[in-house]
């Protein structure tokens, strides 16, 4: 994967698109995966080539693998940056080995996991002859010794340090006996409960002071060999960091990023696929469809997420949505745009089965909340907007629109929208139309009518469902009012609960 | 060591949350008065008292053992204040040395824990004193395993351990640290260790012994002795927390012997203050949780005895096997009262206290709520009865089946067909559910429903009309009556010379 620095596409935030990305990036900055999540692809072939990498990496084994593996090496970077910064020699190589270690440890993990598991993706395949090689070579193998013995030498060091007044004095430790140990067996009589913590919060920073220094090196005096080991490791290996294993580290994290950010939503039982994705046929569909980013947002509180399924066969293009405020329209219409750019990215969808087309770009045409002052300027500058939007559009385009023109009277969105349809059923382009208009549903052939639903039990309630249907402004109830659940009935139930 | 006074098996939880509807039950119970007498304007014994009546024990064992030891606290009250005042002070303690305490430095933490340990010990002698001297006199079997177990902990050996420790805490010979090398090769893991015996003179020459390195920090250097000072604060800090710690636990054994004897002291003020008006007490008899029991003569409302100068005569009540008892009849007829006191004595059996009647007996329950009428925002109307149904409703989430409710004119702020039906809907779903209601109304629309339905299961009490000036009542059995004195009650206020405002 190549990644330039793309500046954000304007339709970002109104799909939601920003938010999303910014989610499924959080807290993986030092791999830079925003510029990845900006490129779209245009041919089915490239689309495949990443979904055989995620289906790889959906396997357990592989993911937990690919996890660790990224755990080790964010620790590895942190150590190797801690012994930069560091001046103090002795200092300076035990974060060295630290390093050293958790490089070593990483990379024979993901070796041994990935040999063991059934790849399909040439991406992923080539990958593994590679590491199989690096981790089989005589330098890879005198790391290893080299890490384990210095280190086990260093683990087995135990000195004593005796301070009266400013006289320091260090020795071997020789079993003297624990004092405190000997406090709390005395007291113990009295012991209940959790108690407050007495102990000195000291800071814990990673330079030695020099009396630390001082007292390092009477300890190296006192374990000559030991300390002479480990000079002579920072010298053999300082460059031990593999150029093709630091170049893996980053670019999977583009599918892990990914497949972490569904997964909980997964198990709250949204169904994701891999879409049949084509740069041509414009038939596409989609069943059990939602809006990722809402998702998101209401999974982790428990919140209901609505499907909606979608369809536009022989010469349909566009769907008008139309129906009750709050009823789900801008959800779906951010719910067709995110699916087709997450298809264009490669990714798994969120849908149980959707067939989807690349479309050379993406256009959407939002409200502005903000210019409320001037009705004429807001109008004015949403047809300014939409002109640029149509000059630049191709048939290939897909375009997605949310209450445009409504901040005018219904003569005039109508008068308008009908103009705009109009030149996107010429352009022959995707489109989605959320308006209040309900003529423009019926504006041609090119145009789907989807309506926002209502129970009929309860108008109040809004299922957010949106389905293909003519238009017909239903309209709702009053909210009903509130009971207290003290009817005989209800109490039964509450009691028995 | 555990004081175990309130419990046979556990610690008292004096800051334990009340029960959720505490505010509502201290209101309509006038638990103020109550625990106002038991607190004798102390602060603290207040709040053990409070939370004490709201203890809920609902097991007749755990009832019984409270009793006994107050039983105890009542024929030596003068032992029991003094051990009181003993908690008191070891409580106090650490306030004598607490000026002392530099945040986060070991050292003084130290310090300040062998200070603090010296008054510890002394108090504690004090204590094995009192057991020693007035233990056999003590029949319960709390106080009993209390003082027993302060003579064979606090033993002289004992005392002679801890002193030899805080002896040992000078270092005069320097302080021994252990340690190992940790991340980035800093020293880690340090313990405080105790210096090995001293060898012959031998050991002092070169080459013999121990290899040691030596090196010495230069008195101006004062960096360098400050980081010399910190590593002694890692050293020690083990130590000084173990030692902090202990302290802490003599410090809560102090602060839990208060707490628990600090209701007994409670109990003795309450004791002291009825007894002194001639009002009769007893030891309640309890039944186990979920039975139907429910017998008392001569129950009166404690709050209304401590407050009044006469005496107050009380109700006797043949309710075993009753789930509903409803109190209807003559304004200012004592209905209230009787039902206060139906729920005082309920909370204070529970508690283990004695009770303010001749004799009770009652199942234990699973909680005591009240739903009075509000006399506030009489205003909107239409806002009341939702404010009503809004408080019935958060009773019935926490109440359960065992439970005890007392309802004072509820549902009353709508019309009387209405306040009834959906009175009558509450009632019979909470009876079925096997929760006793105790139900004082006017609306006979709904009394005169649950009388006729009446299985067997339900006690219906009637306030009596009484001459002037009397303020003591009875309520004698006695089927609901359509009319209510209201109006007797307005021309005995406004005089009989003026038209009543209603009919």
């Amino acid at each position: 994967m190549q990644a330039g620095e793309p500046a954000e596409p304007s339709f970002f935030s109104d799909l939601n698109l920003d938010q999303l990305f910014s989610a499924i990036t959080e807290g993986r900055d030092e791999y830079d995966l925003v510029p990845f999540f900006r490129i779209p692809l245009h041919s089915a072939a490239a689309v495949s080539y990443r979904h055989e990498v995620f289906r790889d990496l959906q396997a357990p084994a592989a993911a937990a693998a690919v996890t660790t593996f990224a755990e080790q090496m964010r620790t590895m970077r942190r150590y190797l940056a801690q012994a930069r910064k560091l001046r103090y020699r002795y200092q300076k190589e035990f974060w060295f080995l630290d390093a050293a270690r958790e490089y070593r440890e990483s990379v024979s993990a993901l070796a041994a996991t990935l040999t063991g598991t059934g790849l399909q993706a040439p991406g992923l395949i080539a990958f593994r002859e590679y590491l199989t090689g690096y981790t089989g070579s005589a330098a890879f193998a005198a790391l290893t010794a080299d890490i384990e013995r210095v280190s086990s030498a260093l683990a087995a060091v135990r000195y004593c340090v005796n301070i009266k007044g400013n006289r320091v004095t260090v020795t071997r430790y020789t079993d003297e006996a624990d004092f405190s140990a000997e406090v709390v067996a005395t007291f113990a009589k009295f012991a209940s409960g959790a108690v407050k913590d007495y102990r000195g919060k000291f800071r814990n920073w990673p330079e030695m002071d020099y009396v630390e220094e001082r007292i390092t090196n009477q300890v190296a005096r006192l374990f000559p060999d030991v300390f002479g080991g480990l000079d002579e490791f920072a010298a053999k290996h300082a460059g031990f960091f593999d150029d093709t294993i630091h170049a893996f580290d980053r670019e999977v994290q583009f599918y892990v990023a990914y497949l972490d950010f569904i997964a909980p939503l997964k198990s709250a039982g949204l169904e994701f696929c891999y879409p049949r994705v084509s740069a041509e046929d414009k038939e596409i569909a989609a069943e059990a469809a939602f809006d990722l980013a809402l998702a998101h947002k209401l999974v982790p509180d428990g919140g209901a997420v609505v499907r909606n399924d979608f369809r536009l066969s022989g010469s349909e293009r566009i769907f008008v949505v139309t129906g009750p405020n709050h009823g789900g329209k801008t959800t779906f219409a951010r719910m067709a745009g995110q699916l087709h750019y997450l298809a264009s990215l490669g990714c798994p969808v969120p849908a149980r089965e959707a067939r989807l087309f690349l479309p050379d770009q993406i256009f959407a045409h939002f409200e502005r909340e903000e210019d409320l002052a001037t009705l004429r300027g807001k109008l004015a500058d949403e047809l300014v907007r939409m002109k640029d939007v149509l000059d630049r559009a191709t048939s290939d385009s897909l375009l997605v629109m949310n209450e445009s023109f409504a901040s005018t009277t219904l003569r005039d969105a109508r008068f308008i929208g009908e103009r705009v349809l109009d030149q996107m059923t010429a352009l022959g382009l995707l489109g989605v139309y959320v308006t209040f208009v309900d003529e423009l549903a019926s504006r041609s052939g090119a145009c789907v009518s989807m309506v926002g639903t209502v129970n009929p039990d309860n108008p109040a309630e809004r299922t957010f469902q949106i389905v293909r249907k003519p238009a017909d402004g239903l309209a709702y109830a009053v909210a009903i009012a509130r009971k207290y659940g003290l009817t005989y009935p209800q109490l039964k139930e509450r009691l028995a609960a | 060591m555990k004081a175990f006074l309130m419990f046979p098996d556990r610690d008292f939880e004096p800051s334990r949350d009340l029960p959720p509807q505490e505010p509502e039950l201290a209101a309509d119970l006038e638990l103020d008065t109550l625990l106002a007498a038991m607190a004798g304007g102390d602060e603290f014994l207040h709040a053990m008292a409070r939370q004490g009546i709201h203890s809920g024990l609902t097991s007749p064992a755990e009832i019984t053992y409270r009793q006994h030891v107050l039983a105890d606290s009542v024929t030596w009250p003068g032992v029991v204040r003094g051990l009181y005042d003993l908690a008191v002070e070891g409580v106090g303690a650490q306030r004598q040395v607490f000026g002392f305490l530099f945040r986060d430095s070991p050292d003084s933490i130290l310090w300040r824990s062998q200070e603090l340990m010296r008054l510890y010990v002394e108090l504690l002698r004090r204590l094995a004193g009192v057991a020693r001297e007035h233990g056999p006199g003590f029949r319960s079997a709390g106080f009993t395993r209390f003082f027993t177990m302060l003579t064979d902990e606090l033993s002289d050996d004992y005392f002679a351990e801890m002193e030899a420790h805080l002896a040992d805490l000078r270092f005069r010979r320097g302080t021994l640290i252990s340690a190992r090398l940790g991340t980035g090769g800093k020293g880690t893991g340090y313990v405080l260790r105790r210096h090995p015996p001293r060898g012959g003179w031998r050991d002092r020459l070169p080459g013999h012994g121990r290899s040691a390195y030596t090196f010495t920090v230069a008195e101006r250097d004062e960096a360098g002795l400050r980081k010399l000072s910190e590593l002694t604060s890692r050293g020690v800090s083990e130590t000084a927390n173990a030692l902090a710690q202990s302290c802490d636990h003599i410090q809560g054994f102090f602060a839990m012997l208060r707490a628990e004897l600090g209701f007994y002291v409670g109990c003795l003020n309450l004791w002291d203050k009825i007894t002194a008006k001639g009002q009769p007490v007893c030891y309640p008899v309890p039944s186990p949780l979920g039975g139907d029991r429910f017998a008392a003569r001569g129950l009166y409302d404690v709050s209304l005895a401590l407050t009044i100068d006469g005496k107050v005569t009380g109700n006797d009540v043949a309710a075993d096997g009753k789930q509903l008892i409803m109190i209807t009849g003559a304004n200012q007829g004592g209905k209230s009262t009787f039902l206060r006191s139906m729920g005082q004595a309920q909370l204070m059996m529970q508690a283990g206290l004695f009770v303010a009647a001749e004799s009770f007996e009652a199942s234990t329950c699973s909680g005591v709520f009240t739903h009075y009428k509000r006399e506030e925002d009489a205003a909107m109307e239409k806002g009341k009865l939702d404010e009503e149904l809004e408080r019935m409703s958060v009773i019935t989430g926490q109440i359960a089946p065992g439970g005890l409710l007392l309802c004072n004119e509820s549902f009353a702020s709508t019309n009387e067909r209405e306040g009834s039906e959906i009175a009558r809907q509450i009632i019979r779903a909470l009876t079925e559910a096997g929760i006793r209601v105790g139900y004082v109304t006017h609306l006979y629309d709904l009394a005169e429903g649950c009388y006729t339905q009446n299985t067997g299961k339900a006690l219906f009490l009637r306030a009596q009309r009484l001459a002037a000036g009397q303020r003591t009542f009875r309520l004698p059995e006695g089927e609901p009556l359509p009319t209510s004195y209201g109006e007797d009650l307005y021309q005995q206020i406004f005089g009989p010379q003026h038209e009543p405002a209603h009919g």
